[in-house]
């Protein structure tokens, strides 16, 4: 779900976050390497990220479409990898509000979390990585 | 002091199998593609056994199994269950050593709260519903004179329950003992971090069911957990563990429209007020010790009093004596009984941790102490350990926001009363919460003003069955813990009866 318009199909329910697609979430090299391996098995991807408890704060991965987003949402972005189709990454916008004054990096470490993301049977888990945005980055992306 | 032997040494009150398959239809039965996973220790990274991995054909087995056991078991009396249940809890007490070591070692908690909490714990809740079942009424209303509608519980059916890593067993228990209680039948799938301790204590109490009545399919969620909460044959699903997890089942129950019960964890604020220092005294002392609680089970718990707040008169003394109290918590080996605080259940959450402690500190937030992954040393290196930690900061901080889940607790001051309740409610959660007040009015009042569905006074991570326990906001659907989480299990079933000879009046 790109946020590009596209005349062909139809709004995405799902706001954008400000200036979203350009800075808000990244991906390291070892996380971008599993998406490759996790698309060839469950096709295209997307990432939902979670709160509370157990493996809450972690980024939910799942094939693209299996996790119904909507209005409480807000897409912060796409992850690119190349030779993927563009890998929306999405958060509750009453938990964006807490958020948006990080960058999130996507990354990967050992371990097998317990919830219903696609890489846990491979025994690793994607994990956030994050930053606070500097001065000028917050200006632009908070106006 | 004393330490138990590892689990497999030949001083040990357990041993763990080389390998657990699935439990169906009342036998081990191996998985149908054949593959299973292996199971590590946090205590030290090595792996101990390993598990079947299943999968939908697993999931549609067990489901088979319950299908074929239910009708059954649910015209048993709630005198038969009952005494099952009961004879369940005697069983877990008489070898309540072996589970509780069994779930520490693979859970990486220290025994001690195995040994005086879980376990415990667990033998009573079973014990509650047995006698909670035995004392359910059905209610009759009189409509008019020759009209009367009965209302009589039945059971579901078939309802499936996904338990997580923290409290592999209790949680278990808690789900298990009303689905069993209500005369349901039940696929449970364990946690993949904490798949193995449950067969330990299926040893103990499996011959005490029929058949099909309690079948366990292990497994990774998106393979197993998945085709059992989006089953078209489960009657129900209940689920602790995360929101975005929480929302897909809900989205799968919506597919199926069945209900759903939730537990999805917290950010819960522990609230000490200026009256809490009056005396030096064992209610202060009792005070200090409710804000260590946040290292409770290496803070790996939905209702870990993580956010601090103390009234800004006693604020500097009081985070002072609390800094304190949380250094003489003892770090150590899990299975000695001395220690206070064990292992992080995975190396995932361990890194999730420290990239908390990490976002912490850019976020200005000052470490009071810890701030570290703990090193014991000797075969304890390979272990998840953290230094229980102390953040300074203000609500807005994402460590304040933000269920760690591990022995982290961020730490803010408040003005008065309605600040207090202002940050105090300032989450998007509401599961937990604890006031600390020598005042009963102010207790009770700021008991009812925050907005979650337990409020602990004067006390902390006390969870004794009869007393009702569930979120309010984001933090889930449904209360456990309590006889009301019957009703989550049964349906009602009325019978309108009409006494009267006379036709209607209509044709």
């Amino acid at each position: 779900m790109s946020s590009a318009p596209d005349a062909a199909v139809p709004e995405s329910p799902v706001p954008d976050a400000p200036d979203s697609g350009t800075a808000r979430v990244a991906l390291t090299p070892a996380a971008a390497e599993w998406l490759v391996k996790l698309t060839v098995i469950h096709g295209p991807l997307m990432f939902h990220q979670s709160g509370g408890c157990c493996d809450g704060s972690a980024p939910m991965c799942y094939p693209d479409g299996d996790f119904k987003i909507g209005g409480s949402d807000v897409h912060l972005g796409d992850l690119s990898v190349e030779g993927l189709a563009p890998i929306g990454f999405y958060m509750s916008s009453s938990q964006f509000a807490y958020w948006k004054h990080t960058h999130l990096t996507v990354d990967v470490v050992q371990g097998r979390g317990s919830g219903f993301s696609v890489e846990a049977p491979e025994g690793v888990r994607f994990l956030i990585r994050s930053r606070l945005f500097t001065d000028e980055e917050s200006a632009a992306l908070n106006g | 002091m004393a330490k138990y032997a590892a689990p497999g040494q030949p001083d040990s009150v357990v041993s763990f199998k080389p390998r657990y398959d699935h439990f169906i239809g009342g036998d081990y039965v191996a998985p149908a593609r054949g593959q299973y996973f292996e199971n590590p220790t946090p205590i030290t990274g090595e792996t101990f056994t390993e598990v079947a991995r299943g999968t939908a054909e697993d999931v549609e087995a067990a489901l088979d199994a319950a299908w074929g056991a239910a009708p059954s078991w649910g015209k048993t009396s709630v005198t038969e269950r009952a005494n099952i249940l009961n004879k369940m809890a005697d069983r877990i007490e008489a070898n309540l050593e072996k589970i509780a070591i069994a779930e520490s070692w693979e859970n990486g908690k220290a025994c001690r709260e195995t040994l005086a909490a879980d376990i415990p714990l667990a033998v009573d809740h079973l014990r509650y519903f047995a006698g909670a079942i035995r004392a359910q009424e059905g209610n009759i209303s009189q409509i008019d004179e020759d009209t009367v509608a009965y209302h009589f519980h039945e059971p579901l059916g078939v309802v499936g329950q996904i338990i997580p890593w923290n409290f592999p067993i209790l949680m278990a228990i808690w789900k298990l003992a009303p689905a069993l209680a209500a005369g349901n039948a039940v696929v449970l799938k364990p946690a993949e971090q904490t798949p193995a301790s449950i067969h330990v204590l299926m040893d103990v109490i499996a011959d005490l069911l029929p058949p099909g009545v309690l079948n366990i399919v292990n497994g990774f969620g998106v393979e197993a957990g998945k085709p059992l909460a989006s089953n078209k044959r489960i009657r129900k699903i209940a689920f602790t563990g995360e929101t975005t997890t929480g929302r897909l089942i809900m989205q799968y129950a919506s597919e199926n429209l069945i209900p759903v019960t939730l537990e999805l964890g917290g950010k819960s604020p522990n609230v000490f007020f200026n009256d809490v220092a009056a005396k030096n005294d064992a209610f202060y002392d009792k005070a200090l010790e409710g804000f260590a609680m946040f290292a409770l089970n290496q803070g790996e718990v939905c209702t870990c009093p993580s956010r601090a707040l103390i009234q800004q008169e006693i604020y500097p003394e009081f985070l002072q004596d609390s800094v304190k109290r949380t250094e003489q918590i003892k770090q150590g080996h899990p299975l000695d009984t001395d220690t206070m605080i064990g292992a992080q259940a995975s190396n995932d959450q361990l890194e999730k941790i420290l990239s908390y402690i990490d976002i912490g500190r850019q976020e200005g937030a000052k470490i009071l102490t810890g701030g570290e992954r703990a090193d014991l040393g000797g075969e304890l290196s390979g272990g998840y350990y953290v230094q229980p930690t102390i953040f300074e900061g203000n609500n807005s901080m994402r460590v304040f926001q933000e269920e760690i889940f591990g022995p982290v607790v961020s730490v803010a001051r408040f003005t008065d009363y309605d600040d207090a309740i202002k940050i105090a409610n300032d989450t998007l959660y509401g599961l937990g919460a604890a006031v600390w007040s020598r005042d009963g009015n102010v207790a009770y009042r700021a008991g009812r003003d925050i907005q979650a569905g337990r409020v602990w006074v004067n006390n902390y991570h006390a969870y004794p069955a009869h007393a009702a326990f569930g979120g309010y906001k984001q933090s889930g659907v449904g209360r456990e813990n309590h006889k009301m989480m019957l009703d989550h299990y049964q349906q009602t079933k009325n019978l309108l009866v009409s006494y009267s000879q006379n036709a209607q009046g209509f044709f």
